[in-house]
């Protein structure tokens, strides 16, 4: 039995809508999947879809998501969550590119809360004379990230993120390679040399210890209180991913989101298209402990190991459970190699760690360290080497 | 009626002891008819390795297990040469003066050759079923070889040149998840992702796996499990737990869960292996659990 042609391009078409959400289906699969439906009792439609599903889907997020899409193809129903990723306008009202746009804007963001508001920040250059080239980028480097309003400015800003990111990635593989000593000596090299001198060893062959590169995790909170500053991070957090083979990002406000499929998007202004598509609807607070406790679960013993560097980038503002943000903490501490956490307000003047949940997930943390411009963030490279 | 027949698969596994639903039954009909591996992924103990113990079984094949761990490599997956063997014979040829290029030839023949399991498998007589366990804890780098030998089935050793596989074993890999497994690996193989098993169908285990065990208490064990996952626990009992619990229960001769509290809380340690769980499930919360099973 051959299969006709429109049952081809169904075929086809539903192999596209899986492609567009991201299913990482092959030439080969789609061949397959045709293949399939000459063996198939074709009557029975839940036998096709047993049967796609298997060969169709390559991980857990993805066979939970097949049903739907595969009611929406082959039954015209379900449309809810099928987006197509990319190039669709991002839905109103929401989502990182307008905390992008507004991050732009001038003065702090209504979402911080009074308490800090009154705060002052660290020397707010805003107003001060600008000068051209080099000294102009280190100027910007150690610039309150909020200060920022110039859309010029911004995009220099930017750049250096991305550059630091990158910078980062190079140091850190260097010192790796600098560090590599001793080792083994490797049998079966050492017998292969050995035939050529009578059996005599003379010459032993060594093999060296490769050490596992270091992998990091940014988990970064894009709730209202962080909006001024979440703009600058994704940018970040795309610079890292990009360079380090060993990396995820996450964003929360309420939910967990895992980004780093998005992220990988090698043109930035798409990754944040597609980060905003990822995460809608914030409002309503931050909920860490939660957060934490969704990426304990479904994630950490996915992307944490012992040699995994976690790196949270959030105000500690919790609107939820202050302790069960330290248990939580407690739980990650014990996976991870180290914990750095990112307070963008560490870095103001007469700041203190008050808020309840900061004060709940401190005794966990490594590393306590500001990250309110691009000089504290590169500030983090020579710890990290150290790792 | 189509070619592919998960029916006859179904049957087959439960003669063998194994409860498979509908879905792992397809998946392993598809293997057969795609010649494709099958990537089992899903939470410790739910019976993943079990899978490929049964695939053997209902196909009457060996079974080949390849343990992967961090820093596995060729020698330890795929062949090794035998160098106390080598280091002797070049000894023994040594005094007799032979041809240098004739004694590397014989010590580097088949005979010298150490199987791994990856050899093993396919050079296997008859298809055997392959398990690549936990593939997960092995090197990107050694999954970027797996691929390899699973597309072609075919390996070269330098010494010797290509082995061409005598048999296409069936391939069973499972992942824990201890880090992602990259797209082409994914796009290779099927995909199953195994659940919890639900109370019936784990009662039914209970009854394939413990004969004696009475269907009544099969079922209470089932669903007391079944309410103990819903818990906040670090460490989620599987399969196998339950199973320890119910012949632990027998052993006792409890045969209503909801008769004697205390005696069930000192059998928990067979479900709850951290202390935290231990002590996050309280005596009243089993008493609860216990007294609404029936």
């Amino acid at each position: 039995m051959q299969a006709g042609t429109r049952l081809i391009a169904r075929v086809a078409g539903f192999v596209a809508l899986l492609r567009d959400n991201g299913f990482p289906i092959g030439p080969a699969e789609a061949a397959d999947a045709l293949r399939l439906m000459a063996a198939l009792d074709l009557s029975r439609p839940d036998e096709l879809r047993a049967a796609l599903r298997h060969l169709l889907c390559g991980r857990v997020e993805e066979w939970r998501r097949f049903d739907e899409l595969f009611d929406l193809h082959w039954r015209g129903r379900g449309l809810r969550h099928a987006v197509k990723v990319t190039g669709t306008p991002p839905p109103r009202g929401g989502g990182l590119k307008r905390l992008m746009d507004r991050a732009g804007e001038k003065g702090a963001p209504d979402g911080v809360p009074d308490r800090v508001e009154r705060t002052e920040g660290p020397e707010d250059t805003a107003g001060q004379g600008r000068r051209g080239g080099a000294s102009h980028t280190e100027e910007l480097g150690h610039r309150d990230l909020r200060s920022l309003s110039d859309p010029d400015e911004l995009a220099r800003a930017h750049a250096l993120a991305a550059r630091l990111s990158r910078r980062m990635r190079v140091r850190l593989v260097r010192r790796r390679k600098l560090a590599k000593r001793g080792g083994a000596v490797d049998l079966r090299a050492t017998i292969r040399r050995s035939v050529a001198r009578g059996g005599e060893p003379l010459e032993l062959a060594w093999r060296r210890r490769r050490t596992a590169p270091l992998r990091i995790v940014l988990i970064l909170d894009v709730s209202g209180s962080m909006e001024a500053y979440a703009g600058f991070f994704v940018r970040f957090m795309h610079g890292v991913l990009a360079e380090f083979a060993h990396a995820d990002g996450f964003v929360f406000h309420t939910r967990l989101i895992h980004v780093t499929p998005a992220l990988r998007e090698r043109d930035p202004a798409r990754a944040v298209d597609r980060l905003s598509l990822m995460a809608q609807g914030w409002s309503g607070g931050t909920r860490i402990g939660e957060c934490l406790a969704v990426f304990n679960r479904a994630h950490a013993p996915r992307v944490v190991n012992g040699r995994t560097a976690v790196i949270v980038l959030s105000d500690g503002y919790d609107t939820g459970d202050a302790e069960r943000l330290g248990r939580e903490m407690a739980a990650l501490r014990r996976r991870t190699r180290r914990i750095v956490w990112l307070n963008p307000m560490a870095g103001w003047a007469g700041y203190a760690p008050e808020a309840a949940g900061m004060r709940a997930a401190l005794p966990h943390v490594d590393l306590f360290a500001p990250a309110h411009s691009l000089d504290s963030l590169s500030a983090l490279e020579p710890y990290l080497a150290r790792i | 009626m189509g070619i592919i027949d998960r029916q006859t698969i179904a049957r087959c596994l439960s003669e063998v002891g194994y409860v498979a639903d509908d879905s792992l039954a397809m998946a392993l009909a598809l293997m057969d008819h795609l010649k494709r591996p099958l990537l089992l992924e899903g939470e410790a103990g739910v019976g993943k390795t079990e899978v490929a113990k049964a695939l053997a079984a209902v196909h009457g094949s060996r079974l080949i297990r390849l343990q992967c761990y961090e820093g596995l490599d060729v020698s330890g997956a795929l062949y090794e040469w035998n160098y106390q063997r080598q280091l002797i014979s070049i000894r023994a040829h040594e005094g007799r003066g032979e041809d240098p290029d004739a004694v590397e030839r014989h010590v580097f023949s088949e005979d010298y050759l150490l199987e791994r399991p990856l050899l093993a498998a396919i050079r296997a007589e008859s298809p055997a079923v392959l398990l690549i366990d936990e593939v997960d804890r092995a090197d990107e780098e050694f999954e970027a070889f797996l691929l390899e030998v699973l597309s072609d089935f075919q390996v070269t050793v330098p010494e010797l040149g290509t082995i061409t596989a005598r048999s296409v074993p069936r391939v069973v890999l499972t992942s824990n998840g201890t880090r992602e497994l990259s797209d082409a690996l994914r796009r290779r193989c099927l995909y199953h992702w195994i659940d919890y098993p639900d109370e019936g169908r784990e009662a039914r285990i209970l009854a394939a796996r413990l004969p004696g065990i009475d269907a009544a208490l099969a079922h209470q064990v089932a669903r007391f499990v079944a309410r103990i996952r819903v818990e906040d626990l670090r460490k989620v009992p599987g399969v196998a737990e339950t199973l320890d619990w119910a012949a632990a229960l027998m052993g006792l001769g409890i045969a209503d869960l909801r008769a004697q509290p205390e005696a069930l809380h000192a059998t928990l340690i067979c479900l709850l292996k951290t202390r935290e769980d231990r002590a996050s499930v309280a005596p009243e919360t089993v008493a609860r659990i216990a007294g609404r099973v029936g």
